[in-house]
């Protein structure tokens, strides 16, 4: 795959390794400035309602015996990026990890021991040169999954998303190239759980409700993001969130609307922030009379709306007020907990009912 | 008969209560409870005395140890020394009669209650019904051969035969026939003979253990550690038992002239002091006094202030001296040794020395080594009620680089050897085993303990930081390849550039971490001739200070040319 970025970011590979190279040749430590991509360092802008990445920047130095490693497996990242490049070749970042993984001569140690170590250099090359993990000729495991009345061209092949019959369209990390030949879709329904996605095919909710389904398979995935994003913003289609109502649930909702921390600096491309919260709320325990199926809060899961309640994000009155019920309550509701009154009840009940009262959460 | 009381009858019976069964009742106080100790205790008594007698005659020791199993668990048992010898009349008091030779005046030695060598040769017969056979030379180029047995019911020296023949140097020899058991281990005869060596590194030992080993400790000191001497006890060391014997037996016509002459730190105004304290009259005569007045003149001296003990009168191995015997018998890659200044206890001067050997040979797992010492004996048995041992584990470890779990021994490479010198040891039994507890002499080891840990501290810092120093070299070594590798890949210098390049700066960059390393170090007290060995032709060359009595040339004994005492 050719991208038209290609020359601008192999050269920008290029420039981080002369930087490295003029540092060794007059006698410096070589090193890297990289942005901090931690907690501290992402500021939540209330105006447009995205995550930012702050000011704030780090060395790793070579010399440094904590970042030696790091280091070594920066540039080995970066090399393979260049390569991917000039072979016009798009890897995953699981064939990324075992194409640079070897053992190092002398050693019991290959350069990277899991995937964990190669994913989060990944992050860093992108910032450090201004493109996104597409450009770098990498892609995410594609993770999610839609239907509903929407016909998308990919590749040349046309797509109907209505008629892929409980399989769906798996959706790939990059979706820039989709072009939506037709759409008869007044909204997108962004589904946490594949099992509640399944449900709500078999009850062909989206082609009775004129909904575009979105399955994410717990967090969402990059390209499950962008393709939302996409929909939103070309096709003009209102997006509503539907998870469990627990705070990893509410999580997923706000990197949805806001960007992720990991990814902040790719906020913009990815978040959706007039997407909307449509449940599980702990209203609808009382609404729908669903007390006797909800689940009590385990210490890891109070500790999680803490940590929540902390974030700049969630401090708009309905959410803290929503997030403290959960907590005196001591309670959290799953999606599929509303089978406890019928299979068909969250596609013929719930989910209509809640969307014509627009009982939302901002 | 029936006139008898019954309190005439329980006379004749205290009476009748001979030496041996004095023995029987105290054998496990006296260090003979076991066939295993009891050969353990005989060799200690007897080498015991042979170091103390070099060292009162000023002689740098040397010691023959050998043991031979004669009999299934019967063993003969040979020490020989190079000491001054005894005079021909002295010897069958000094080996055949117990408690010959008690003394009030008070001096430091390996011996203490003038049991020892005579409880081994009473044991010798006891258990094997063998005579025990003595070997001495004054340097007269006479050797007077003694064949001696304790006479149970008198306590009086036996004279089996007496000879001498014509034979030059000097020293004694002691051929004991006892029932034994040898072991090996923790709490051998070898392991013993090694502690002794390393406290007693003026000493050159050779052992030959029942399999014929030979075992040689060398001398790796020159000069034997200052004379002890001999002081007065001080009133505040006193007993009331003792203060009842001695005024029993004093020639001192008054009060204050028994104080003055039988004490030290006592001069005419305390003494007079006490007196007035007690109520009783300077000029009472010592020998009239009461049981009641006696009692109130002891009270009195504990409430009198007296000048401390002098100190001077100790005799310590000294830091040099330690960290030799400990480098040559455990080499341990750092050593540091602290010598406490003279303390005092309850009226007895006392001092700590405190040796810490680290690394080297030691055994990096398990528990550290401790080796117990008291006047330069160590102290085998009993190591749990020993108060040496309770300061051990109070000590925090961890803070100087050791592991330890709360409580618990310490565990990693490290030998802890703890030395007390004292005129009087306070032993908590007979047996002197374990050292009892006292406040005075616990802080002094503490502090000792401390004052080496922290050097040690700072030998594993710096060890430790020197071990990281190479990780990182090897560190940046390994990942520099693939660096290399990448950047030729990503731009457009030639790779060869590069690794030259990036060698260069690496070895630059490690010559200046040393440089800090080097600076980091300094003021740590490493001397270089511990951690390198010590040169071994400084050894054994010291014989000109010593007559060379070639001992070991005294005529072989044949088993059969024995009496067996019934």
């Amino acid at each position: 795959m050719k991208f038209e970025t290609d020359e601008f970011v192999a050269d920008r590979i290029k420039k981080l390794g002369e930087k490295v190279t003029t540092d060794i040749f007059s006698s410096t430590s070589p090193t890297f400035n990289l942005p901090v991509r931690a907690a501290s360092n992402i500021h939540y802008n209330k105006d447009d309602g995205l995550l930012y990445l702050g000011t704030n920047r780090s060395t790793r130095d070579f010399f440094n015996f904590a970042h030696t490693r790091k280091f070594m497996q920066t540039l080995l990242v970066a090399s393979k990026c260049k390569e991917l490049i000039e072979n016009q070749k798009t890897a995953s970042i699981r064939e990324l990890y075992y194409e640079l993984k070897h053992n190092i001569p002398g050693t019991k140690e290959n350069t990277f021991e899991g995937q964990d170590e190669s994913d989060p250099l990944i992050e860093d090359l992108e910032t450090m040169t201004d493109s996104l993990r597409e450009q770098l000729h990498l892609k995410a495991d594609s993770s999610g999954i839609l239907f509903g009345k929407l016909i998308i061209e990919d590749m040349g092949d046309r797509i109907d998303c209505s008629k892929l019959g409980k399989s769906g369209l798996a959706i790939p990390s990059i979706v820039d190239d989709y072009k939506f030949l037709q759409c008869d879709a007044d909204y997108v329904l962004v589904v946490e759980t594949k099992a509640m996605v399944d449900r709500l095919v078999e009850e062909k909710f989206h082609l009775e409700n004129n909904a575009i389904l979105v399955g994410l398979g717990g967090q969402a995935a990059r390209g499950a993001r962008r393709l939302i994003k996409l929909l939103n913003e070309r096709l003009k289609l209102p997006v509503y969130v539907f998870t469990d109502g627990d705070p990893w649930g509410y999580y997923i909702y706000s990197v949805v609307k806001t960007g992720s921390m990991n990814l902040a600096y790719e906020s913009k491309r990815l978040a959706t922030p007039n997407c909307r919260f449509l449940g599980m709320t702990m209203d609808d325990v009382d609404n729908f009379s669903l007390h006797k199926v909800t689940e009590h809060l385990k210490d890891v899961d109070k500790k999680r709306i803490n940590q929540l309640l902390s974030y700049e994000w969630f401090k708009k009155p309905h959410w803290v007020k929503e997030l403290k019920a959960m907590l005196s309550k001591g309670i959290r509701i799953e999606q599929q907990a509303l089978a406890s009154k019928s299979l068909e009840f969250v596609a013929k009940e719930y989910l209509p009912q809640k969307i014509a009262k627009k009982d939302f959460i901002d | 008969m029936s006139e008898e009381f019954i309190a005439d009858k329980l006379a004749k019976e205290h009476r009748s209560i001979s030496v041996a069964e004095f023995f029987e009742r105290n054998k496990h106080m006296l260090g003979f409870s076991n066939n295993t100790k009891a050969l353990i205790t005989c060799v200690r008594e007897a080498v015991d005395n042979a170091l103390d007698a070099c060292e009162d005659a000023r002689i740098l020791p040397k010691i023959y140890v050998e043991l031979k199993e004669i009999d299934d668990e019967v063993f003969r048992v040979i020490i020989e020394d190079n000491g001054p010898g005894i005079k021909k009349k002295n010897i069958p008091n000094i080996f055949a009669k117990l408690l010959y030779g008690s003394k009030f005046n008070l001096k430091q030695s390996r011996g203490q209650q003038g049991i020892g060598i005579s409880a081994a040769v009473l044991y010798a017969q006891l258990s094997t019904g063998r005579t025990t056979k003595i070997y001495s030379r004054i340097g007269d180029g006479k050797t007077h051969i003694f064949k001696l047995r304790i006479n149970v019911s008198s306590n009086e020296p036996e004279i089996l035969s007496d000879e001498t023949i014509k034979a030059d140097g000097r020293g004694t020899r002691i051929e004991l026939t006892v029932r034994g058991r040898y072991i090996k281990g923790r709490q051998s005869i070898e392991e013993y003979i090694k502690q002794t060596a390393i406290m007693n590194p003026y000493a050159q030992v050779v052992f030959v253990d029942p399999q014929g080993q030979q075992f040689e400790f060398s001398r790796v000191v020159d000069a034997l550690p200052i004379e002890a001497k001999s002081i007065k006890l001080h009133p505040h060391g006193l007993e009331i038992g003792i203060l009842m014997r001695m005024l029993k037996n004093t020639e001192a016509r008054n009060l204050v002239l028994f104080f003055t002459s039988e004490f030290s730190r006592v001069g005419r105004n305390t003494a007079v002091q006490i007196c007035t304290k007690s109520g009783l009259d300077t000029k009472m005569k010592p020998t009239t006094l009461s049981r009641t007045d006696t009692e109130s003149l002891f009270k009195a001296i504990k409430k009198v202030n007296i000048q401390a003990p002098q100190t001077d009168c100790l005799s310590p191995v000294g830091a040099e001296a330690i960290k030799k015997g400990l480098k040559k018998e455990m080499n341990p890659e750092f050593i540091s040794v602290i010598s406490r200044p003279p303390a005092v206890y309850s009226g007895y001067p006392f001092q700590i020395e405190v040796g810490l050997g680290y690394g080297g040979d030691l055994d990096k797992e398990g528990p550290i080594h401790l080796i117990r010492y008291a006047n330069k004996v160590p102290l085998i048995y009993e190591q749990s009620a020993c108060s040496i041992t309770r300061a051990v584990l109070k000590s925090n470890w961890k803070r100087y680089g050791i592991q330890q779990s709360k409580n618990s021994f310490p565990t990693g490479p490290l030998a802890v050897v703890i030395h007390i010198v004292s005129v009087w040891v306070p032993y908590t039994s007979e047996g002197k085993e374990a050292i009892a507890s006292y406040d005075d002499i616990l802080k002094e080891i503490n502090l000792a303990i401390q004052e080496a840990a922290r050097k040690m501290k700072i030998y594993i810092s710096k060890k430790v930081k020197i071990k990281e120093a190479e990780a990182r070299k090897k560190i940046f070594h390994i990942y520099c390849t693939d660096v290399i590798d990448a950047l030729a890949n990503i731009t457009d210098h030639p790779r060869q550039k590069i690794e030259d390049g990036f060698n260069a700066l690496i070895n630059e960059k490690m010559k200046a971490f040393e440089v800090d390393l080097t600076n980091a170090g300094k003021g740590v007290e490493i001397q270089e001739e511990f951690i390198t060995g010590i040169k071994s032709d400084s050894i054994s060359n010291s014989e000109e200070q010593t007559i060379d009595t070639e001992e070991k040339q005294t005529e072989p004994i044949q088993d059969n040319d024995e009496e067996v005492v019934q």
